[in-house]
């Protein structure tokens, strides 16, 4: 019996304002609101809420047969809560239906799995934490921002305790292999991998409009088709995509949503099922191990790391945010460390790109480099301005120890004198 | 293909970026095999390379006839022009220009500069072209800039040849919208006439289609290129501790020198390490030596007055930035080699060059936050020095005349088609 497994993903990066380098150490607030709102209720409107509207009626009119899967960024629950909470409450909704899981990623939606493994685990942990808060549950399934993936960043995943995680359909890493299968990591076996079918998802997210993709118009039917005539020991079939083609890359207009409405009827009529990535790592035995020396992502023609990390400018920023990292986890500063967060999604990189700096605001680059650059420059200041940098980590780790168990300390001193004093007067008393 | 050109000027003579332009693009032709250039220039100085493409000069065309010996025609201008091709020439004395005033010879003095009575000279240039019209043999007529326009009219009115021309400039550049009415009539007669009409950007296309009512259908925009520096690697840059930023170009209003006084103003508020250099001469030097000494930055801005040939190179070279705020600049050759010595630019987005830089940093001219930003970015940020100038440098040497010269051709061949 062959089975799909749906996920659909939401990330959108907390935009940064023009920041021009005079403000530096003046102004401490790097966000563009309006564009941020504006952004946020554009998708809101256009593809979020009728998305969900119409994946309840899914799940309802097929009694629950029909299952899929959300991966949300903490950012982006963050925005949908301050701009548009009625898409929360709608997501809530669709969680009590049971049919639908959320997945855990990193919260900032950063590339920390490659260049900070510590400060990934508490990204991953903090956004287990939002999802558990908002829907009840936690997650027991990852996904990485971009999909990135090696087999290191496997293993880590795996310590953390998931036993299934997603990646990319990837030439070089899969070679013959189909992605209709479930896969392990190449040595610690129990981590289970599903690839995404990159060109079933793409179908819809990309070409579902696309008059001269050749297998315009598109069907549920004709699509369910495709699914079935895949050979017959493949068990599952992975459709992955930005929630966003929903509405926004593939309008209402185009029938995108008559379109989904329609695949529960077909699938059933083909005895196909839906299932959530965690059921799926469970129930399939691997097909084989997958080895990924290198990380891979879901973007480009070469499903590597070089959108937001191939040139000069990319590495400069990322080496510059994360060589701070260490001593923004001593700060306790409570805005000082959401900026951390925000500054770190990887869109900001994506942005630098000479190649493809996809959904940029910037004119160019090298705007992005710099708008970039000044903004993290002034949080370098606060950074500074919490414990200077002439004393080292370590040093300021033992200090930091210090103040905070002085109070314990003193505690425990006092009673000790309080005994002492006591022990004396009875002492006195007896004499 | 036999091409007619009328140009102002030509290397190593050369007054401003048209001469530079005329022999890029020229040489760039001339890879052509079938292309034959004949370049007609005011006043030729006897050393400019004919290697690739031969030189007329216009004074030593008659256009009046008078009897002289072949002797004396070699002791007289022997050195730009053989003796026999003026009394070849001179068959193609067809109207009486008794008018104009003529030396023994029956040329016309030609300064070949920017002079009082350039009006004149035009016309007189005129005369010369239905000489050259009447006696030459050539496919296509090609005009340089306004001052040549009548004389490609005139020629193509005789000749029947189809007749193009370039705009690497109009009066709506120079003169920041303050218009000469006769320099924009001699222009719009000029674009008028033509089968064709090549501009350097698109910036100046849209001018030539807005301003001159021309035909949108009739304008192509043929991007310059630049010459390669042969010896780029000979620049070095000394090291110093403080950074250099260098404006380069005259000192006048359409290059917009008071904003990049304004932003490096700016800078200096924030950092101290970092020098600027005006370099150049021009109407607006002195108020700019008065707004330099009135924001009190005298002590970290300089001016270094006219410089030419290597020491132009040599300035780029030296600086860590580029900048051209141009209000209003048709193409701009300056940055691309900047760029060519791997140094980092800042362009406005008024320049014609924009339009195929990508490696560059464009801002609005009069936007002097977003300039002092990029300045403030380059000098402090050494990944984004690096960046711009490695990619720029790989950029600007991929644009090359030849490609340009291909263009051309396909719009003379287009051209002598549809006559």
């Amino acid at each position: 019996m062959k089975n799909i497994c749906f996920y659909f993903q939401i990330h959108q990066p907390l935009r940064l304002k023009r920041y021009r380098f005079f403000e530096i150490g003046h102004d401490h607030y790097y966000y563009d609101d309006f564009q941020n709102e504006e952004r946020m209720k554009t998708l809101v409107e256009q593809s979020y809420i009728p998305a969900n509207r119409t994946i309840l009626e899914m799940i309802r009119s097929s009694n629950g047969k029909f299952k899929c899967t959300f991966s949300i960024s903490g950012i982006a629950l963050e925005q949908l809560e301050q701009y548009a909470p009625e898409v929360i409450d709608s997501f809530k909704e669709l969680a009590k239906t049971g049919s639908v899981e959320f997945l855990a990623e990193p919260y900032a939606h950063s590339i920390s799995s490659i260049f900070d493994a510590n400060e990934f685990e508490l990204q991953v942990k903090m956004h287990a934490d939002k999802i558990e808060s908002l829907f009840g549950k936690k997650p027991t399934a990852f996904r990485n921002a971009e999909l990135i993936y090696s087999d290191k960043i496997g293993e880590i995943v795996s310590k953390m305790g998931y036993k299934t995680m997603l990646i990319d359909e990837a030439r070089h890493i899969m070679g013959w292999k189909s992605p209709n299968f479930v896969y392990n990591h190449s040595y610690v076996h129990k981590l289970k991998l599903l690839i995404r079918n990159s060109r079933l998802s793409d179908d819809i997210s990309f070409r579902f409009s696309d008059q001269n993709s050749g297998n315009f118009p598109l069907t549920a039917d004709k699509f369910i088709g495709w699914v079935k005539s895949s050979p017959e020991n493949e068990e599952i079939t992975n459709i992955w995509m930005g929630y966003e083609a929903l509405g926004m890359y593939q309008k209402a207009e185009s029938g995108i949503f008559e379109f989904l409405k329609a695949l529960p009827y077909h699938a059933m009529e083909q005895q196909i099922s839906f299932i959530f990535p965690t059921e799926a790592g469970k129930k399939f035995e691997s097909a084989g191990t997958i080895s990924c020396p290198y990380p891979i992502s879901w973007s480009g023609h070469e499903k590597d790391l070089s959108f937001w990390t191939g040139n000069d400018l990319q590495q400069e920023a990322l080496n510059k945010l994360y060589a701070v990292s260490e001593r923004v986890h001593m700060c306790s500063d409570k805005p000082l460390q959401r900026d951390w967060l925000m500054l770190q999604s990887t869109d900001h990189f994506r942005y630098m790109s000479h190649r493809d700096a996809n959904g940029t605001h910037f004119e160019s680059p090298y705007e992005a480099f710099m708008n970039y650059m000044n903004v993290l420059a002034d949080f370098l200041e606060r950074v500074e301005a919490q414990y200077p940098t002439t004393i080292e980590n370590e040093e300021l780790n033992e200090l930091l120890k210090t103040i905070n168990h002085q109070e314990k300390e003193i505690e425990s001193l006092e009673n000790e004198l309080q005994k002492v004093k006591a022990k004396k007067v009875k002492v006195a008393v007896e004499k | 293909m036999k091409a007619l050109m009328f140009g102002w000027e030509f290397p190593p003579h050369i007054l401003g970026g048209l001469g530079t332009a005329s022999y890029g693009l020229t040489r760039g032709m001339s890879m052509q095999h079938d292309m034959e250039i004949t370049f007609v220039i005011p006043k030729p100085h006897g050393d400019e390379d004919q290697s690739f493409l031969k030189i007329v000069g216009a004074c030593n065309v008659p256009v009046v006839w008078k009897d002289n010996d072949w002797e004396y025609i070699n002791q007289r201008i022997g050195k730009t022009m053989h003796p026999d091709e003026y009394f070849w020439l001179r068959n193609g004395i067809k109207y009486n220009f008794n008018r104009i005033h003529t030396n023994d010879l029956g040329c016309i003095d030609f300064s070949g500069r920017y002079p009082d009575n350039l009006i004149e000279e035009i016309s007189n240039y005129e005369a010369v072209a239905s000489v050259l019209a009447h006696q030459m043999d050539f496919d296509i007529i090609h005009s340089h800039d306004w001052l040549t326009y009548p004389a490609g009219v005139f020629a193509k009115q005789i000749s029947g040849k189809p007749l193009v021309i370039h705009v690497h400039a109009t009066d709506f550049d120079r003169s920041r919208g303050q218009v000469n009415p006769t320099v924009y009539g001699i222009e719009k007669r000029g674009m008028d006439a033509a089968d064709h009409i090549m501009t350097v950007s698109e910036l100046t296309r849209r001018i030539v289609i807005e301003k001159y009512h021309q035909h949108p259908d009739k304008v192509t925009t043929v991007h310059n290129a630049v010459d390669a520096v042969p010896d780029a690697h000979t620049f070095t840059k000394t090291p110093r501790k403080d950074k250099v930023v260098t404006f380069l170009g005259r000192i006048t209003m359409q290059k917009g020198p008071e904003y990049f006084v304004e932003a490096a103003h700016k800078v200096l508020q924030k950092t101290k390490d970092v020098r600027f250099v005006m370099a150049g001469s021009g109407d607006m030097m002195a108020a700019m030596v008065d707004l330099v000494a009135k924001r009190r930055i005298a002590d970290k801005f300089h001016f270094t007055g006219f410089l030419k040939g290597r020491q132009v190179h040599e300035m780029l070279a030296e600086s860590d930035v580029y900048i051209m705020p141009s209000v209003s600049e048709p193409f701009g050759i300056s940055p691309l080699e900047a760029m060519q010595v791997g140094t980092p630019t800042i362009i406005s987005k008024q320049s014609g060059c924009a339009e195929i830089l990508t490696h560059a940093i464009k801002t609005d001219y009069w936007d002097i936050d977003a300039m002092a930003d990029a300045i403030y970015a380059i000098v402090k940020n050494p990944a984004m020095h690096k960046s711009l100038q490695d990619l720029g440098r790989d950029e600007v040497n991929n644009i090359r005349w030849e490609d340009a010269g291909l263009k051309v051709r396909g719009i003379y061949d287009r051209a002598i088609h549809r006559s």
